[in-house]
C-alpha cells in the first residue's frame, strides 16, 4: 500500500493523497490505485496553466471585495470589551506593512491546569504592564512645599503583591533627582525634587513622568482580559510583546500569537510572519462574510515576504524593487524614477506588463507569452 | 577626460544611426505587402550631453519670435519648420514629410551662462559635498575605496541607488574634512532651495560648479552609482538646452483666427528672450549686477520650464492667471502622460448608453440598438467567395440596415459610402478590399461596466440587434458586472481583427467566466423572481399536465418526455425536466439551516430528477452552492449556460402563471403578536431604566477594562439589541407564511426577516460607530429631550415600525445613521480603489512559468507551485478538489 502511495507522491499534493486514502477506507491495492488515478486525472484537469497571470487575478480577488467592505466596523472580541480594527482599514494596515498598528493585540493561550481557570487573574496581572500611575488613587501637588503627594491604592497593590518598600525602591530607580518619603499616618508618598523648583510646570512634568514609571509585568501590554473561549480560558491583551510573553512558563507557546506581523517576523522568523499575514487577512475577509480563496492571499503574502523581510505593497516596498523603470514610473513618482534611471544608465528590458502596454506591444503574459508567429509567404505572381 | 566620454557617446549615436539606415535599406527590399513586425527589446535611460544635444538638433533657435507678418514660422524661431510641422500643407525642412507623418525634431539654444538643472540639484549637492574643492577627487582615501565599493554594491543590490548614495554621504561625513589626495581644506556647502549653492555662505556660481564637476574622474562617479558613459556629472549643469519639437507643443487656432500657443512654447519664448538679453548685456560689458539679475531670471525660467510646481518659486502663469503646465506636470499624476496616455488607451469602435434588462435574450447576448448597430462596423476582407455577399451590403449603403459605411482599398485609403459614391464603390470592389459593414446578430462584442474591478467586468457577448435605444442584457449577468438598471451605463467594444475576435470568443465569452477565480463558484445564477418562482414551483406546487407543458414550452423546452404521464404533475417534476438526465446531486437548501435538515428541505437530485428539497438561493443563486458548479463540471460551460437560462426562465414563467405580488398587508400581524412585541419592548425599556438607576446609584456591575459610563452604554445597547432580535423572532413566528414577502425572504430572493420586523414591529436601535447616538446638543441629542436623559428614545432607539410610521425624533435619528453610512461609502471607495491599484501594480507581472513556478518579471521565484498545490481556483470547486466525490463516483 505504502509503495503505491509513494508512487503518487510525485503526481499529487500530499494533502490530496491523504484525503483520498481517508475517504476510501480499507480497500484492495487495485482499488486504491484506481482511485488515485482518478484523483490524478481530476487534479491535472484543474491545475493552472503556464502563462496564467496569477498575480493580477489575486490582486483583483482581494481588491474587488474591498469595495464591499465596511470601513469602520469594530469587532467586539469576546463580550464587548475590546475594540479591534477590522474591515478595510485592517487590510490596508497589513498590506501596507505598517509597523505601528492601530490596535495591537495578543491572544495568549495557557498550558493545561491554567487554561481551566487556575490562577487566571493572577497570571493575567503578571502579564499586564503596571505603571506607577495605575496604583495611585490620587495625585496632589503641594505648592507651598513644592512637593507631590501621592495617595496609593492599597487594594490594587495587594492584588499585584507589591509592598510599599518594593514600590518605593522601584520608583526611586525610575525617577532620579527626588527625595522620596513615606507619610507616617496616611497611606501616602511624598516626593520632593532635590534642588530648587523654579516653575510649577516642572512639578506637573514630574507628576506625568511618575505616572509612566514601570513597575512590573510585561512591557507593552496595556490591558489584559481573560476570556472563556470554547472550553478553555484565553487571555486577550491590548498591546503586544510576543517575545516576553512566550517566555512565561504558564503560556502555551505553540498557540499564542499576536496581530503584529513584524513582531512575529522578529521572534519567529519570516515563514511564521508569512503565515500570520495570511491568517490576518483571511480573518478580516471571513468576518466580513467575503469569500476569497486562500491561494490569492497566499500569493500576496509571498510577494511581501520573498526577500526575507516584510515589505508593504507601497512605492517604498514591493513596487520599488521592480526591475523595470517604466513599471515603477507608471505607479507613483514617475519623475524620480526616470531621473535616477538616467543617472545609472538603467536598461529596461520590457519583461513585464505595463511597459509593453505603453509601447503598444503584446504583453508577455497569457496568450502573449508564446512567441510564435506565422511566416508570411510571398504570393507568387 | 570628459570630452573623450562625449566622443564615446557620439560614436554610439553614429553607430545606431548606421544600423537604422541599414535596417531601412533591408526594409525597402522587402515586399511592402508583407507586414514587418518589429519589437522594441529594451530601452536605455541616460542623459544628453551638450554635444549630443547639438548633434541631434536640426536647428539652432536664436529668436523668440514665432511667426512673421504672413503667419509663416520664422527661421531660427521656436516654430521653425525644421523642428517639424503642425500646419496642414507645410513640409518639414528636416525630413520632408507633411503633417502627421513627421514626428518632429529637436532644436537647441546655447545658453549665455550655465544653468543648473532643477531635477538634479540633489545629486549635484551630494557630489559637491563629497568631492574636493580643488582637485575634485572623492574625499575618501584610496585604501578604503576597494572595501567600500564592495559594500556599496551590496547596498545597491538590496536597497537601491538612493541608499547607496546615502552610505557614501555617511562615510564622508565621518571623515576629516581634508582632501586625502591634495590635502586641501574643505568648506561647508549648502543648498539654498531651489537652485542656489552656497559655500561658506558665499554663492557658488554655476560656472564654478560645472568646473568642479567636470574634473571628477569616471571611477569616482561610479562610487555614486553614476555611469559616466550615460551621465557625466557636468551635464547636470546645462550649457545647451534642447528645444522639444513643435509636434509635442502644437498651437491651436482659435475661431477668431488667432493662434494660441502651447504652454511649453510660452515658456521657451521666455527662455530665448532672456537668453538673448543676457548675451547682449555680456557682450556690451554691462555691470555685473545686471548680468547676475538676468542670469537668475534665466535660471528661473529654465527651472520652471522643467517643473512649475517647485515650492520656493513663484508659479509661472498665463496672462489669465492660470498656471503653465510644463514638462513635469505633463508627465506626472493620473492626468499625466504616463498614466493617462501611455498606460491607458482610447479606442474607436465602441458604444456607450444606458442599460436595461431583457430576460428573453440569451445570457451571452447583448441587445444593441439599431442606431448603434448602424454606426459600429466590422471590417470584412473581400475575396472571391464573399464578394457577392459583401456587395449587397455596399449596395444598401450606410442608411439601410444591414449596410456598410466604408470601403478600404488595398493601399489603405478609406472611402466613405454615400448615396453618390455607392455606384463607384460597387464598381471598384474586388478581392483585397475591406468592407466595413454594419454590426449584425452574432457578431462578437466586448461588454464592460466600470469600475472594472475583476476580469468578469469585461466579457464577450454576441450581438443581438434590437429596436430601442438602450443596450440590453440578461438580468442574470448583472452580478459579475455589478450592474443595476437605475440609470447605469455600459460600454460595448467591437474587436476589429480576426485575432482579437478569436481571443474574445475563446477566452472572454460569458460562459468561460462562469466560475469565479476568486472563490471557485458560479458568479452567475438565478436572481429575484427566478429564485422565487423556482422556490414556489419546487416547494408545493402542482398543476395540470397541460399547464406544465405550456410553461415548459414558453421556456424553450421542446422535449418534455421527462414529464411523467399523469393528469396532475408535481412542481418538482416540472423542474426536473430542465435538468440533464444523468445528473446526481445532494446539497443543503436554505431551509436546512439550523440543523433542521430533513427530507423536505435537503436537496437530492438523482438521475436528473429532483427527488426532495426545494430550490432556493443556496443552490440557484450566484456565489453560492455547488449545484451550478457541479453541472458546470459535468456538462461543460456551454451546457451550463443553457440549463441556467432555462431554470431562470422557468422561474419567471411560473410567476407569470401564478401571480406574484407583495403589499403592505403582508406585514400585518395578529393582535396577540402585536401585544407580545409591545411587551418585549416595554420590558426592554424597563430594563434600561433599571440599568440607569443602578448607574445613578453606583451599583452598576462594571465590565472589565471599562469605565462606568462605557459599561452602562454597552449594557444598554445589548439590552436594546436583544429586544429587537426578540421582536424579530416574534414577527418570524407569527407572520403569515403564505404571503409573498415571506416567500421572498425564505427563498433568499430578496429581503429577510429583519427587514420584515423593521416594517411590522420595530426599527430598533440606531448605532453610530458601534455606540448609541450621542452627538447633538450639549448633554442631549435633540432639544426636545432633557439634559442627561439616558433613556432609549433619547438616544436613537426607534420603537415604531415603518408601517406604523416614525415619530419626528425617530425619523431624525434614522436620518443620522443613514447619512453616516453614506459618508462611509464615500470614504471607502477611494481607499479601496487605491489599495486595488497598488496590489495590481505590485503583482501584475507575476505569472506561472512553464516549469509551474510562479515568478515575477525578473524571473525571481515567488512560489514553487501556485498556491502550494497548483490548483486553479476557477477550475476548483469552491477552492477545493472534491476527492470525496471522485471516490464516491468510483464506488458506484
Amino acid at each position: 500500500m505504502d509503495d503505491i502511495i509513494q508512487e503518487y507522491e510525485e503526481k499529487l499534493p500530499q494533502r490530496l493523497i491523504d484525503l483520498a486514502v481517508e475517504k476510501l477506507g480499507k480497500t484492495s491495492q487495485k482499488k486504491l490505485r484506481e482511485a488515485l488515478d482518478r484523483v490524478v486525472e481530476e487534479y491535472d484537469a484543474s491545475c493552472i496553466d503556464p502563462g496564467e497571470s496569477v498575480g493580477l487575478v489575486s490582486a483583483e480577488s482581494i481588491g474587488e471585495p474591498g469595495t464591499q467592505m465596511t470601513l469602520n466596523t469594530f469587532h467586539f472580541a469576546g463580550v464587548a470589551e475590546m475594540n479591534v480594527t477590522m474591515g478595510l482599514p485592517r487590510i490596508i494596515e497589513i498590506l501596507d506593512g505598517r509597523k505601528e498598528l492601530s490596535t495591537p493585540m495578543m491572544e495568549i493561550y495557557l498550558k493545561k491546569p491554567f487554561n481551566q481557570g487556575k490562577n487566571i487573574k493572577e497570571n493575567a496581572l503578571l502579564i499586564k504592564e503596571t505603571l506607577f500611575g495605575d496604583l495611585v488613587q490620587e495625585f496632589q501637588i503641594n505648592i507651598a512645599e513644592s512637593a507631590i503627594e501621592v495617595t496609593l491604592d492599597l487594594k490594587k497593590m495587594e492584588a499585584l503583591g507589591m509592598s510599599k518598600a518594593k514600590l518605593m525602591n522601584l520608583l526611586s530607580k525610575g525617577i532620579k533627582g527626588v527625595n522620596l518619603k513615606e507619610h507616617k499616618e496616611k497611606n501616602m508618598l511624598i516626593l520632593k525634587p532635590r534642588g530648587k523648583v523654579e516653575e510649577l510646570n516642572d512639578l506637573y512634568r514630574l507628576k506625568e513622568k511618575m505616572k509612566g514609571v514601570y513597575l512590573s509585568g510585561i512591557k507593552g501590554i496595556e490591558l489584559v482580559l481573560p476570556v472563556k473561549q470554547g472550553d478553555e480560558f484565553v487571555i486577550r491583551t491590548k498591546g503586544t510583546n510576543l517575545k516576553d510573553v512566550l517566555e512565561l512558563d504558564f503560556v502555551d507557546e505553540t498557540r499564542t500569537s499576536t496581530n503584529d506581523v513584524f513582531e512575529i517576523a522578529d521572534v519567529l522568523g519570516i515563514e511564521a510572519a508569512r503565515q500570520s499575514i495570511i491568517n490576518e487577512v483571511l480573518n478580516v475577509m471571513e468576518a466580513q462574510g467575503l469569500n476569497v480563496d486562500l491561494r490569492h492571499i497566499m500569493l500576496v503574502a509571498d510577494t511581501m515576504c520573498v526577500t526575507g523581510q516584510i515589505r508593504g505593497i507601497t512605492r517604498y516596498g514591493v513596487v520599488s524593487e521592480k526591475a523595470s523603470v517604466l513599471a515603477r514610473a507608471s505607479f507613483e513618482t514617475p519623475i524620480k524614477h526616470i531621473i535616477n534611471a538616467s543617472l545609472t544608465g538603467e536598461v529596461d528590458n520590457l519583461n513585464s506588463v505595463v511597459e509593453n502596454v505603453m509601447l503598444n506591444q503584446p504583453v508577455p503574459i497569457g496568450t502573449g507569452l508564446p512567441q510564435l508567429r506565422v511566416k508570411a509567404k510571398k504570393e507568387s505572381k | 577626460m570628459a570630452t573623450t566620454k562625449e566622443e564615446k557617446a557620439e560614436k554610439l549615436i553614429e553607430r545606431s544611426e548606421k544600423v537604422l539606415k541599414e535596417e531601412k535599406k533591408t526594409e525597402r527590399i522587402e515586399d511592402p505587402e508583407i507586414y514587418v513586425t518589429r519589437q522594441v527589446k529594451s530601452i536605455v535611460f541616460g542623459m544628453f550631453s551638450p554635444k549630443m544635444i547639438k548633434k541631434m538638433a536640426s536647428a539652432k533657435i536664436v529668436t523668440p519670435e514665432l511667426y512673421d507678418k504672413e503667419g509663416y514660422p520664422v527661421d531660427g524661431g521656436l516654430m521653425d519648420t525644421r523642428l517639424g510641422v503642425i500646419d496642414p500643407g507645410l513640409r518639414c525642412r528636416t525630413c520632408g514629410s507633411k503633417l502627421k507623418e513627421c514626428i518632429g525634431h529637436f532644436g537647441y539654444i546655447e545658453l549665455a551662462r550655465p544653468i543648473i538643472h532643477v531635477k538634479f540639484v540633489n545629486i549635484v549637492l551630494t557630489l559637491l559635498r563629497s568631492i574636493c574643492r580643488d582637485c575634485s577627487r572623492i574625499l575618501i582615501p584610496k585604501n578604503k575605496l576597494a572595501d567600500l565599493k564592495r559594500d556599496l554594491d551590496e547596498v545597491e543590490r538590496k536597497e537601491g541607488v538612493e541608499a547607496r548614495r546615502k552610505v557614501v554621504k555617511e562615510v564622508i561625513s565621518n571623515l576629516k574634512n581634508i582632501c586625502p589626495h591634495c590635502k586641501a581644506k574643505q568648506q561647508k556647502i549648502t543648498l539654498e532651495k531651489p537652485t542656489t549653492f552656497l559655500e561658506n555662505d558665499k554663492r557658488l556660481s554655476p560656472i564654478e560648479i560645472r568646473a568642479r564637476l567636470e574634473k571628477i574622474p569616471d571611477e569616482d562617479c561610479e562610487i555614486f552609482g553614476i555611469r559616466s558613459e550615460v551621465a557625466r556629472p557636468e551635464w547636470m549643469v546645462l550649457t545647451i538646452l534642447a528645444i522639444p519639437p513643435v509636434t509635442m507643443r502644437p498651437s491651436i487656432t482659435l475661431e477668431s483666427g488667432e493662434r494660441s500657443e502651447d504652454d511649453l512654447t510660452h515658456k521657451l519664448g521666455d527662455i530665448v528672450r532672456i537668453n538673448q538679453r543676457l548675451f547682449e548685456n555680456i557682450s556690451a560689458g554691462a555691470p555685473e549686477i545686471i548680468i547676475e539679475d538676468l542670469w537668475d531670471l534665466l535660471q528661473y525660467h529654465v527651472t520652471t520650464f522643467f517643473d512649475n510646481s517647485i515650492a520656493q518659486l513663484p508659479v509661472a502663469r498665463h496672462r489669465s492667471g492660470q498656471p503653465l503646465k510644463t514638462l513635469t506636470e505633463r508627465i506626472k499624476s493620473k492626468e499625466g502622460r504616463i498614466r493617462h496616455n501611455l498606460a491607458g488607451k482610447r479606442t474607436n469602435f465602441c458604444a456607450r448608453t444606458v442599460i436595461s434588462p431583457d430576460p428573453k435574450i440569451k445570457l451571452n447576448e447583448v441587445g444593441v440598438p439599431l442606431i448603434v448597430a448602424m454606426n459600429l462596423t466590422v471590417p470584412e476582407r473581400v475575396n472571391e467567395w464573399n464578394m457577392q455577399h459583401l456587395k449587397q451590403f455596399v449596395e444598401r449603403g450606410p442608411t439601410k440596415y444591414p449596410g456598410a459605411n466604408y470601403i478600404i482599398r488595398p493601399d489603405g485609403k478609406k472611402k466613405k459610402i454615400t448615396e453618390e459614391t455607392k455606384e463607384a464603390a460597387l464598381e471598384e470592389l474586388q478581392p483585397g478590399f475591406i468592407v466595413e459593414r454594419h454590426l449584425m446578430d452574432g457578431d462578437v462584442a466586448v461588454f464592460n461596466r466600470q469600475p472594472s474591478l475583476h476580469r468578469m467586468s469585461m466579457m464577450c457577448h454576441y450581438v443581438k440587434v434590437l429596436p430601442g435605444k438602450t443596450l440590453r442584457l440578461n438580468p442574470a449577468v448583472c452580478h459579475p458586472y455589478n450592474a443595476d438598471f437605475d440609470g447605469d451605463e455600459m460600454n460595448l467594444h467591437i474587436p476589429q481583427t480576426e485575432e482579437a475576435r478569436a481571443e474574445a470568443e475563446i477566452l472572454m465569452v460569458v460562459q468561460t467566466q462562469l466560475i469565479s477565480p476568486r472563490y471557485g463558484l458560479s458568479v452567475i445564477g438565478c436572481i429575484q423572481d427566478a429564485i422565487s418562482g423556482n422556490f414556489l414551483l419546487t416547494r408545493d406546487l402542482s398543476m395540470p399536465r397541460e399547464e406544465a407543458l405550456d410553461i415548459l414550452f414558453s421556456v424553450g423546452v421542446e422535449d418534455a418526455s421527462k414529464l411523467p404521464r399523469k393528469q396532475h404533475v408535481d412542481g418538482k417534476e416540472v423542474f426536473s425536466v430542465v435538468l440533464p438526465d444523468d445528473f446526481n446531486f445532494s446539497g443543503h437548501s436554505r431551509l436546512c439551516k439550523g440543523g433542521q435538515c430533513n427530507e423536505k428541505t435537503h436537496v437530492v437530485i438523482k438521475d436528473g430528477k429532483l427527488i426532495s428539497g426545494v430550490m432556493d438561493k443556496a443552490n440557484l443563486g450566484e456565489e453560492s452552492g455547488l449545484m451550478l458548479r457541479n453541472i458546470h463540471k459535468q456538462y461543460g460551460a456551454d451546457a451550463t449556460l443553457e440549463i441556467l437560462e432555462k431554470i431562470f426562465q422557468l422561474g419567471t414563467a411560473v410567476l407569470f402563471k401564478h401571480g406574484f405580488t407583495v403589499g403592505i398587508a403582508d406585514t400585518d400581524l395578529p393582535t396577540n403578536a402585536q401585544e407580545k412585541i409591545a411587551e418585549v419592548l416595554n420590558k426592554a425599556e424597563q430594563d434600561v431604566q433599571d440599568l440607569i438607576m443602578q448607574f445613578r446609584a453606583g451599583t452598576l456591575e462594571l465590565l472589565p477594562g471599562r469605565t462606568v459610563e462605557e459599561s452602562l452604554e454597552l449594557r444598554i445597547l445589548e439590552v436594546l439589541n436583544k429586544a429587537r432580535n426578540r421582536a424579530g423572532n416574534l414577527v418570524e413566528e407569527y407572520s403569515d407564511k403564505k404571503t409573498h414577502t415571506i416567500v421572498m425572504a425564505l427563498s433568499g430572493a430578496r429581503g429577510n426577516y429583519l427587514n420584515l420586523a423593521q416594517m411590522a414591529a420595530t426599527v430598533g436601535q440606531q448605532a453610530l460607530r458601534g455606540r448609541r447616538i450621542e452627538k447633538g446638543y450639549q448633554g442631549r441629542t435633540l432639544s426636545c429631550f432633557k439634559k442627561g436623559d439616558l433613556s432609549p428614545d433619547a438616544h436613537g432607539f426607534i420603537r415604531s415600525g415603518f408601517k406604523k410610521g416614525l415619530s419626528p425624533q425617530e425619523f431624525f435619528f434614522g436620518s443620522i445613521t443613514g447619512r453616516d453610512s453614506l459618508m462611509d461609502t464615500a470614504f471607502r471607495t477611494p481607499k479601496s480603489g487605491y489599495l486595488y491599484r497598488r496590489l495590481a501594480n505590485a503583482m501584475q507581472d507575476l505569472k506561472v512559468e512553464y516549469d509551474l513556478t510562479v515568478r515575477d518579471a525578473t524571473k525571481k521565484i515567488i512560489q514553487f507551485r501556485y498556491g502550494e498545490d497548483g490548483i486553479d481556483v476557477s477550475r476548483s470547486q469552491g477552492g477545493k478538489l472534491n476527492v470525496g466525490e471522485i471516490i464516491n463516483n468510483m464506488k458506484e
